[in-house]
């Protein structure tokens, strides 16, 4: 089944001078159509500017499609009467990590959500406990948010946006702003939401390494899906990934180097070992010594 | 013409229970000229250690020299210091105020109190060395995107004309062909102006191809300070403090292991192309 | 460093007063500060002195850190001793040039003194061992009957909240602002009134268009997570009355009456 489905999807921003006459007319998005399973881990790519923000906005009901429509769980975002019933099957954190946590106690925080469905007090209780500790962060449940570090936050947002059950999560650059410790620990907590707990996960990022166990990817560019498939079917076009503003990760960008001086290795090569086991393959095929 | 640091520690909150040693006896030597990648994860003192070259935090113990002459002695100039030391905040772009571009980088030349003339020459040379298109100058800061707000910020501080560059972060939160664009323009700011840059960053990937010198802060301290090669063939004790070599080290490392034998040296990935090569052939 | 000023900020520890049910709490400093203004003997904020000192004692909060946020009300309190001390018309005691201090004077800054140090201590121990959500929730339910009035009490609350939940965050971000100014040689210290107010546009600016952005950005962030505002919301940690909060309701009046009759009636 499909959670979320979009068909020629539009949105444009509409650009005032200061005396309210439109300058000029952005289009964000541009006809996009897509569909996104049940249960997958699907990773949206794109640089700054490239639309997948303002896509991913429309998933949340935060914002309207200017034309054509989204579905999110079988329901139009455009029927007011949904919204809060869309807002509770898709779950959205942010890219900072200051500036969507409400509550001033982590526990707090994470109960926020569920108050405001009007979920009964003990299973509010119940649902923070699970949903911090999904995110390893249940010691951290009496602590200011202001004392964690960037990652910890972001990992209560998780914890936030999961203890409404959603069936979705999408993360619009969770790991934009933090260290590389930081960006570890929350894509470990959102693999683990995917394969544990089976939310449907919409990651969206431009660090290529996030996106390595991703399902399915599409990236954008101009507001349009410019391409759409399997990690290792994107990663094996690393002209076209460099034509988009992207970069492949180094262990593909090296493989497509030594493929271009003469070395036969396969295309889409995307983590270390992978690397180190098809050069090693191919030296066996050289006859070499071992 | 260099930056002497002699057993420079600072503390925080000390007169707290929670005192921080932020920076624990730190002794340097940056000469004239070299592009110095300063690398540690968050809160390992390196912020600090970068708010102190320009006099924006004073150390609790020892001394730092600029040119020669003490800078906590009375009467130093810190003003000046800071036109020669020239800091770039992390997301600078959230100082930009000025109603446009050019006013906004005109900011830091101002308060040195040049002439007007001058004041703007550099302004515009500023905009032009970080290579912000001329239709930009004038419009508001605001209306920019992320990658040429930074930019403009950038030359914000590059306006005053700094001996030593200083940026901390440049590239958080950009795409990898703006992170690539910034770096770019580093180093050919560097190479045209011949000013010393130092490069705050905790990811070994953004500085292995542009510095020609690393060093690594921990817990305050000054874990690493060499050639990149030289500190990422510590990449087993980078790892246990949080940080990681480049990709490519472990790469060559783990086809050491396999028995093909390659320069582990090697840190980028034509050097690395270029090592299996010849470890193959 | 403006980071340091810790009114209104939370602090974590287990304690009787951390335990007691904000409405108590709220009443309480009420209660205190009225009496602080019924006063008209020594005797009077002597009890009150005491008082304090024993919620102090039991809130388990050290003193010191207490103080520590005073600092900054420091210049408030000079400025008002001050007034007080040379502004009040009465026998003089000492005259020097123009300024004269009068025995009234004096009176009357002491018991300045004593009233506000008290009312801003008396009120931080509240805003110390509740948390923000905590005092919301408590100003929500106790200010309910005013909903009849059309009064937004959930919306007044909400916004409390979340400015207490922002103002470290914008304190760092003035301090970080700062800085990088200072980097492209800003000056704030120097000159006189009109360069510095003039010096505070760089600062400003980018500290209204952040806290702007943060604001979009948090209202967007509660969106998402269904906040309409108070209908239909459920409580986490819905506010009952227990044994300890009805006791201290009798300690509080009990106070209100004793400290009254020695501070106004007795002597």
């Amino acid at each position: 089944m499909e959670i979320v489905k979009t068909d020629k999807l539009v949105f444009e921003y509409i650009r005032r001078d200061e005396d309210g006459n439109v300058e000029g007319i952005n289009r964000a998005v541009d006809e996009v159509t897509l569909g996104i399973r049940q249960g997958d881990f699907v990773a949206i790519l794109g640089h700054n500017g490239s639309g997948k923000s303002t896509l991913a906005k429309h998933i949340n009901a935060l914002l309207f499609p200017t034309e054509g429509t989204v579905w999110v769980d079988g329901r139009d975002t455009k029927e007011e009467d949904e919204i809060w019933n869309i807002r509770r099957s898709a779950g959205m954190v942010f890219q900072n990590p200051d500036n969507q946590i409400i509550g001033q106690v982590v526990e707090e925080d994470v109960g926020f959500g569920p108050e405001n469905m009007g979920v009964p007090t003990a299973e509010i209780w119940e649902r923070v406990k699970e949903s911090l500790k999904a995110v390893g962060m249940y010691e951290f449940r009496k602590y200011s948010p202001n004392k964690l570090s960037g990652g910890q936050k972001q990992r209560v947002s998780i914890a936030g946006v999961l203890a409404m059950h959603p069936k979705c999560i999408v993360l619009d650059e969770p790991t934009a702003m933090l260290d590389p410790n930081g960006r570890r620990e929350v894509i470990r907590a959102v693999r683990a939401l995917n394969d544990v707990e089976n939310v449907t996960v919409i990651l969206i990022t431009h660090y290529m390494e996030e996106i390595i166990h991703a399902d399915k990817v599409f990236v954008m560019d101009g507001g349009r899906i410019a391409m759409e498939g399997t990690p290792r079917e994107i990663f094996s076009q690393v002209e076209r990934l460099k034509e988009l503003r992207l970069e492949a990760p180094q262990a593909t960008l090296l493989a497509y180097e030594l493929q271009q001086r003469g070395i036969p290795l396969p295309d889409g090569i995307l983590s270390i070992e992978e690397l180190v086991e098809e050069i090693l393959r191919y030296r066996r095929s050289l006859g070499g010594k071992e | 013409m260099s930056i002497i640091l002699d057993h420079v520690s600072h503390i925080y909150g000390s007169d707290t229970a929670m005192a921080v040693k932020a920076l624990d006896d730190i002794s340097l030597v940056i000469p004239d000229g070299q592009f110095i990648g300063l690398i540690g994860h968050t809160g390992s003192g390196k912020s600090t250690l970068v708010q102190h070259l320009n006099g924006l935090l004073k150390a609790d113990s020892g001394h730092i020299y600029f040119n020669g002459q003490d800078i906590d002695d009375e009467g130093y100039n810190k003003k000046e210091l800071r036109s020669k030391v020239g800091l770039v905040f992390q997301y600078p772009e959230h100082q930009l105020f000025e109603e446009d571009v050019f006013k906004d980088v005109c900011f830091g030349p101002r308060n040195l109190g040049l002439p007007r003339k001058e004041v703007e020459l550099r302004a515009y040379a500023a905009l032009k060395q970080v290579g912000l298109p001329d239709d930009c100058f004038y419009q508001s800061p605001f209306d920019l995107s992320g990658g040429q707000k930074r930019r403009a910020a950038i030359a914000g501080v590059l306006a005053m004309k700094p001996e030593v560059l200083i940026l901390d972060e440049p590239t958080a939160g950009l795409d990898p062909r703006g992170r690539e664009e910034i770096l770019g323009q580093i180093e050919k700011l560097r190479r045209e102006r011949g000013i010393t840059v130092i490069l705050v960053s905790h990811s070994m990937d953004d500085v292995a191809e542009y510095v020609e010198r690393i060093l690594v802060m921990n817990k305050g301290k000054l874990l690493y300070d060499g050639e990149p090669r030289e500190v990422f063939s510590h990449y087993r004790e980078l790892e246990e403090v949080g940080l990681a070599a480049p990709q490519v080290t472990y790469i060559m490392h783990k086809l050491k292991e396999k028995g093909v034998d390659v320069d582990t040296d090697a840190i980028t990935i034509p050097e690395a192309a270029d090592a299996i090569l010849r470890a193959l052939s | 460093m403006l980071r340091d000023i810790t009114i209104g900020q939370y602090y974590q520890t287990e304690s009787v007063i951390h335990r007691l049910d904000p409405r108590v709490k709220l009443a309480g400093t009420l209660i205190f500060i009225l009496s602080l203004f019924l006063f008209d003997n020594f005797w009077g904020y002597l009890c009150a002195a005491a008082f304090l000192a024993a919620m102090i004692r039991l809130s388990r909060v050290p003193f010191r850190y207490m103080i520590k946020g005073m600092k900054s009300i420091l210049f408030l309190l000079l400025l008002t001793v001050g007034f007080n001390l040379f502004l009040t018309p009465g026998e003089a005691l000492v005259s020097v040039w123009k300024l004269r201090i009068t025995r009234e004077g004096v009176a009357l800054a002491l018991q300045m003194t004593a009233r506000l140090s008290m009312l801003i201590i008396g009120s931080s121990i509240m805003t110390l061992t509740t948390t923000p959500n905590n005092l919301t929730d408590g100003i929500e339910k106790g200010l309910r009957p005013l909903t009849f009035l059309r009064v937004p009490v959930h919306e007044i609350a909400m916004m409390m909240s979340i400015a207490l939940r922002f103002i470290p965050i914008l304190m760092e971000e003035t301090d970080k602002i700062m800085k990088a100014q200072t980097a492209r040689g800003a000056d704030f210290e120097s000159g006189g009134l009109f360069k510095k107010a003039k010096a505070m546009v760089p600062l400003l600016v980018p500290l209204f268009i952040s806290a702007f952005r943060r604001a979009n950005d948090l209202a967007m962030a509660m969106e998402a997570r269904c906040y309409r505002g108070g209908k239909g919301r459920t409580k986490m940690k819905p506010l009952v009355y227990k044994k300890r909060d009805i006791l201290a309701y009798l300690a509080l009046f009990a106070y209100l009456a004793g400290s009254v009759t020695v501070g106004r009636v007795l002597f």
